[in-house]
C-alpha cells in the first residue's frame, strides 16, 4: 500500500470510528440509525423557529456600525471557544480512551502521517458538529437577507479549523508542562472555563456597569463602540465574511488551514510520544491520605462516607462544580451590588440558584445512584435496597445543600421573602432530579457519565423541563404569585407524567 | 467442625431470561466444606450463585443459607455470606484500607476489630506496601485480592466466588488458595466456581458439575470417578464426558 493510499485508507477508518462515536452518542448506543437521523433532522427544523427569534432581524443588516460589529463578532468568538472547548474534550480523549493506540504505534505506519490524519478527524468533528448546530440560523439568515448569508457557513469551517488547532497546541502543552497525570483533570477544568468563560465574563462587566444580567447592554454601549477598533481593524474580518464579503472569507478559511497545517507539522511527531507518555503513567501510584483509625457508625453512614468521598476524588465533579460556581458568579455578584443599591434585577438571582441546583443535582444523583462501580458488593451486602437508595439520596441533598446554602443566606440579607422562595425552589428541583434519576436508574459505572444524558432520553429532557420550569416558578413565585401556581402545576405534570412513564416506580 | 445444618440448600431453583439458564435446580453444600461448582460456559454457574447470594431474584424455587430462607429474610442471609465475582467490585479512588473500611461498615463490623482483620488480610495477601494506594493503578491481580479481602473482612461463615482465580499470578493465587482453605479450616463454608479443573482437584472436598442449568453429576472426586466407571480418569476427562453426555442426551 502506497503512503497516500495508506494516509485515504486509515482516514476512512477514524472517520468510521467518529460517525460511530457521534451514532453512539445520539442514539445512546442502541443503533437506531434512522430514527436518530429523523429525530435530528426534525430538531434543526424545529430549532429554525427559535432561530428565527433571535437573529431574525439582523438578516437586512447591509452596512454595519461598530454595535452591530461587536454583537456579530463576540457571537462569532463565543462559538470559537464552544468549539474550543469541545475541541478540548476530543483530543483528550482521543489520548485517554481510545483502546486502539497500542495497536497503531505497535504497527510499521508512518505515525506522524496516522497522527496527522487523527488530527484532521478531530478539526473534521468538531466543524462538523458546529455546522450542524448553525445551520438554523445561517438559514434564517439567508431566507430573510439573501444568499450573501451562505458566507457565515464558511466563517463556521474557519473557526472549526482554527479552534480545533488552538485545542491541540494547548492539550500538548498541559502535557508537556504538567504531565500526563495532571492533564486530564486540567483540560476537562478549561474546557470548562472556556466554554462558560466569555459569557460569564460578559455578565459580569454587564452587571458591574448597568446592574442588569444582559451581556447586550456591554455590547451594545457607547462605551464598548468607542473602544473598540477602526471599522477597518482585522478585528472585524469574521463578522464581515459572515455578512458576505467573500475576499475576507478566502483569507480567513486560508488562515484557518494554514493554522491547522502548521499545527499537524508541529506537533504529529510529538503526538505519538505523548500518547506514550500516557500509556507509561496510567499505572502512576496515588496516595491516598494514611487512615488513622476505622471509623464506626451505621451502615447509611458507611455508605455515605464512601459516596462523598468518591464525589471529592472525581475530577468529573471537580470541572462540573467549578462550572456550576462560574455560572454562580454573576448572580452573587448581582446580590453584592443590590447592597448598596436596590435594583429590580436581583429577582433574576432565584431563577439562575434553582437552575444550577436542579442541573447539579440530576449529575449528582447520576453519579451516586447509576454510577455505582461495585454495584455487587452493595447488593450483597446486609441491608435492604431503600436504606441504599435513601443513603445515596441523602448525599445528594446534604451536597447541594452545602453548595447552595451560603448563597441563599447572603440572599436573605437582601430579602427573607425571595431567600425563602428560592430555598424552596432548590429543594423541590434537587428533589425532582434525584426522582428521576432514581426512576430511570440503570446500573453503570461512574466513567459512563458522559454516556449518561444518551442512555435515557426521556430522563435526560424530564431533568432538563423540570430544572427549567421550577426556575420559571420560583421567579414567578418573587413577581406575579398567581402566574407561579399555573407554571408549578405544569412542573409537576411534566415531573407526574415522567413518573408514569419511568421503567421503575417503587 | 462440620454442622447439621447445611451452609446452602438450594431446591427447585429456576431463572429463565430467553431460555430456561437454571432449570429446577438442587444442590446441598455442607457445612464446612469446600465446594468447586464446574460446568461449560453458559452452564448456569454464575446465574445460580448470583441467585444465592441474592443478587438476582429467581423464577421459583428456594434458597436457604445457614437455616435461613434467603428469599424471606434476604438481609439476614447477606449478613452471614460474602460474594466475590470474577470481576473485581471495588473503587478506583479508594485505597485497598478505605476499601475495607467501607465493607466492613456496610456489614456493620466493629471498627476496631475490622481495622486489625483488614491489615492481616491485606498482609496475608501481598498488599501491605499499597494500602495507601488508590487502587485505580491496580493490575487485575491485585484488584481481585482487595476485592477477597474485603469478602473476607467482616468474617463470613459461607463465601462465594465466581472464578476468583482469574488474572492472578502464580504466587498470588497460591495466596488466595491458602487464604481460603484456612477458612475452610476454620469452619467457614465456601463455594467455588472455577475453568481451573486443578484447582478444583486439589482443593475442594466435593465437586458439582452443572450444564444447561442442572447439576448433571456430584460428589467427591473418587465418587465421580466411580459414578462414571472410570477408576483412574482425570477429573478434566470426566468434566468432557459429562458435558458431551448431557450435550447428546439434550
Amino acid at each position: 500500500m502506497s503512503s497516500a493510499a495508506a494516509l485515504t485508507w486509515f482516514a476512512r477508518h477514524e472517520i468510521r470510528l467518529a460517525w460511530r462515536e457521534w451514532l453512539a452518542m445520539v442514539t445512546g448506543s442502541r443503533g437506531r440509525r434512522k430514527r436518530a437521523i429523523i429525530a435530528l433532522i426534525a430538531f434543526v427544523a424545529i430549532m429554525h423557529l427559535p432561530a428565527y427569534a433571535v437573529i431574525g432581524r439582523f438578516a437586512d443588516l447591509q452596512a454595519p456600525g461598530k454595535p452591530e460589529l461587536i454583537v456579530i463578532t463576540a457571537t462569532i468568538f463565543l462559538a470559537w471557544a464552544l468549539m474550543l472547548s469541545q475541541a478540548i474534550e476530543s483530543v483528550t480523549r482521543v489520548f485517554y480512551a481510545r483502546a486502539d493506540l497500542d495497536l497503531i504505534m505497535s504497527s510499521p505506519a508512518n505515525l506522524a502521517n496516522v497522527f496527522s490524519v487523527r488530527i484532521a478527524a478531530i478539526a473534521l468533528s468538531v466543524t462538523g458538529m458546529a455546522l450542524l448546530l448553525s445551520t438554523p440560523f445561517v438559514d434564517v439568515l439567508v431566507i430573510g437577507g439573501g444568499i450573501r448569508w451562505l458566507s457565515a457557513f464558511g466563517v463556521v469551517v474557519a473557526i472549526g479549523l482554527s479552534a480545533a488547532a488552538v485545542a491541540i497546541a494547548i492539550t500538548v502543552a498541559l502535557f508537556r508542562l504538567i504531565g500526563p497525570n495532571r492533564t486530564r483533570l486540567v483540560a476537562q477544568i478549561v474546557a470548562a472555563v472556556i466554554g462558560a468563560g466569555f459569557v460569564i465574563a460578559l455578565q459580569v462587566a454587564a452587571i458591574l456597569s448597568y446592574g442588569t444580567l444582559s451581556r447586550f447592554a456591554v455590547l451594545t454601549s457607547d462605551a464598548a463602540a468607542a473602544y473598540a477598533p477602526a471599522l477597518g481593524s482585522p478585528l472585524w474580518w469574521p463578522a464581515r465574511a459572515a455578512i458576505g464579503d467573500g475576499m475576507v472569507l478566502s483569507w480567513l478559511l486560508a488562515g484557518g488551514l494554514v493554522l491547522l497545517g502548521a499545527v499537524m507539522a508541529t506537533f504529529s511527531p510529538k503526538f505519538a510520544d505523548t500518547a506514550v507518555s500516557v500509556a507509561a503513567t496510567t499505572r502512576t501510584v496515588r496516595r491516598g491520605p494514611r487512615a488513622t483509625a476505622f471509623r464506626g457508625g451505621s451502615r447509611q453512614q458507611a455508605l455515605r462516607a464512601k459516596e462523598f468521598l468518591l464525589l471529592w476524588r472525581d475530577p468529573w465533579l471537580l470541572s462540573q462544580s467549578l462550572m456550576q460556581l462560574l455560572y454562580l458568579v454573576p448572580p452573587a455578584l448581582l446580590l453584592w451590588r443590590s447592597f448598596s443599591e436596590s435594583s429590580a434585577a436581583i429577582v433574576l438571582i432565584t431563577p439562575v440558584i434553582v437552575m444550577a441546583a436542579g442541573q447539579l443535582a440530576g449529575g449528582l444523583a447520576w453519579l451516586t445512584i447509576s454510577g455505582e462501580d461495585a454495584a455487587d458488593l452493595v447488593a450483597s451486602a446486609p441491608l435492604p435496597p431503600s436504606r441504599v437508595i435513601r443513603a445515596k439520596v441523602e448525599v445528594v441533598l446534604i451536597s447541594i445543600g452545602a453548595i447552595f446554602t451560603p448563597l441563599i443566606a447572603a440572599l436573605a440579607f437582601a430579602s427573607v421573602t425571595q431567600a425563602i422562595v428560592t430555598a424552596l425552589g432548590v429543594i423541590v428541583a434537587t428533589v425532582s432530579a434525584a426522582a428521576i434519576q432514581l426512576w430511570f436508574r440503570v446500573q453503570a459505572k461512574r466513567s459512563q457519565f458522559r454516556r449518561r444524558q444518551t442512555s435515557s432520553r426521556i430522563a435526560t429532557f424530564a431533568e432538563a423541563f423540570c430544572s427549567i420550569g421550577w426556575a420559571a416558578t420560583a421567579a414567578l413565585a418573587v413577581t406575579i404569585p398567581i402566574a407561579a401556581v399555573v407554571s408549578g402545576a405544569m412542573t409537576a405534570a411534566i415531573l407526574a407524567a415522567t413518573w408514569k412513564i419511568s421503567p421503575r416506580r417503587d | 467442625m462440620k454442622s447439621d445444618v447445611s451452609a446452602l440448600e438450594v431446591q427447585g431453583l429456576t431463572k429463565r431470561f430467553d431460555r430456561p439458564a437454571v432449570d429446577a435446580l438442587d444442590l446441598t453444600v455442607r457445612t464446612g466444606e469446600f465446594y468447586a461448582l464446574l460446568g461449560p460456559n453458559g452452564a448456569g454457574k454464575t446465574t445460580t450463585l448470583r441467585m444465592v447470594a441474592g443478587l438476582l431474584k429467581p423464577d421459583a424455587g428456594s434458597v436457604s443459607i445457614l437455616g435461613v430462607d434467603a428469599l424471606a429474610d434476604p438481609v439476614a442471609a447477606k449478613q452471614i455470606m460474602a460474594w466475590v465475582s470474577d470481576e473485581p467490585m471495588i473503587y478506583d479512588k479508594l485505597t485497598p484500607l478505605e476499601y475495607l473500611e467501607f465493607v466492613a461498615g456496610l456489614w456493620g463490623i466493629d471498627p476496631a476489630t475490622s481495622e486489625t482483620s483488614a491489615h492481616q488480610l491485606l498482609a496475608s495477601l501481598g498488599l501491605e506496601p499499597h494500602l495507601h494506594e488508590r487502587c485505580e493503578g491496580f493490575s487485575k491481580g491485585m484488584r481481585q485480592k482487595v476485592a477477597l479481602a474485603g469478602a473476607l473482612v467482616h468474617d463470613p461463615r459461607l463465601i462465594i466466588l465466581d472464578e476468583p482465580l482469574t488474572g492472578l499470578d502464580a504466587l498470588s493465587a497460591r495466596h488466595v488458595k491458602g487464604l481460603l482453605q484456612e477458612r475452610v479450616r476454620s469452619g467457614c463454608t465456601v463455594i467455588m466456581t472455577t475453568h481451573i479443573l486443578e484447582v478444583a482437584e486439589r482443593m475442594a472436598d466435593r465437586i458439582g458439575v452443572i450444564a444447561a442449568g442442572r447439576l448433571v453429576a456430584e460428589g467427591t472426586l473418587t465418587e465421580l470417578r466411580q459414578q462414571n466407571g472410570r477408576g483412574d480418569t482425570s477429573l478434566e476427562d470426566m468434566f468432557i464426558a459429562l458435558v458431551d453426555a448431557d450435550a447428546a442426551a439434550a
